[in-house]
């Protein structure tokens, strides 16, 4: 059952908003008094799949779910997809712009990063439709 | 350390209102912001050459202590209104990234582990 959930619009290319979905759900948790080891893994992810929505979605949104004993972060674009899932998935590999590798993005180390601070980690995605990206941490 | 204190070390000067009193528990340099969500700490204080926006929401979602700009360096408006907000304090420092580390170093402030 689902106790509480929060969702945010992210549009694409709004590099002066980037980043507030994730602080605002960090407020939450903090507020919530869910352990600061949890918060600083939950705001790392969130970070991530805000910053990609920015850089290389048409627009999305990003999404805190929690139940009793799991918080979700759940990330749902509307396009381009991704074609090599796998590709994506390597330290190193982006598809960043010049112009965002510039402001210190799109060092390919958003999924990888994301992967390692969640207990669990789901990508699905098809190409020409959407992405959907879910980071699940166990509270208990 | 706290953030005023490290400032005066550094001859630097102190952008922002905010965060001067934030305890300072360790140093990095680095300017690749995937990198720095990846590996910053707590308490940190972070030498980079970027000045915008998002160098605050990375110090912030990391609860970092102070990011220090080198060579003069100085945020827009906006982005120290936002550091205000976070809590973040930033300083502004004519000397290279180098030689802040190695000042910081010389105070005691240690890598991140």
């Amino acid at each position: 059952m689902t106790i509480y959930t929060e969702e945010f619009r992210v549009e694409r290319g709004n590099f002066q908003e980037a980043g507030s979905a994730s602080s605002k759900i960090k407020r939450t948790l903090k507020k919530m008094g869910i352990s600061p080891a949890i918060i600083r893994e939950v705001a790392i992810s969130s970070y991530e799949l805000e910053l990609n929505l920015v850089i290389h979605s048409l627009g999305g949104t990003l999404k805190l779910s929690i139940d009793g004993s799991q918080l979700l972060i759940i990330s749902e674009d509307m396009g381009p997809g991704i074609g090599d899932i796998e590709l994506v998935m390597q330290e190193g590999y982006s598809t960043a712009s010049e112009s965002v590798r510039a402001m210190g993005f799109g060092a390919g180390m958003g999924l990888p990063n994301i992967k390692r601070h969640s207990h669990e980690f789901s990508i699905e995605s098809e190409l020409n439709k959407s992405t959907r990206i879910v980071a699940k941490y166990n509270l208990i | 350390m706290t953030v005023k204190e490290l400032c005066e070390k550094l001859g630097g000067k102190l952008l922002t209102q905010a965060g001067g009193d934030n305890d300072i528990t360790c140093g990095c340099s680095c300017d690749l912001l995937s990198w720095v969500m990846a590996k910053g700490a707590p308490g940190c204080a972070w030498v980079t050459v970027q000045t915008h926006m998002n160098v605050i929401a990375v110090a912030s979602l990391h609860d970092m202590a102070c990011v220090i700009c080198p060579e003069g360096l100085m945020p827009d408006e906006n982005v120290l209104k936002k550091a205000e907000e976070e809590e973040i304090a930033v300083i502004s420092s004519g000397d290279t990234g180098y030689a802040i580390c190695c000042k910081m170093h010389e105070a005691g402030i240690m890598p991140e582990r």
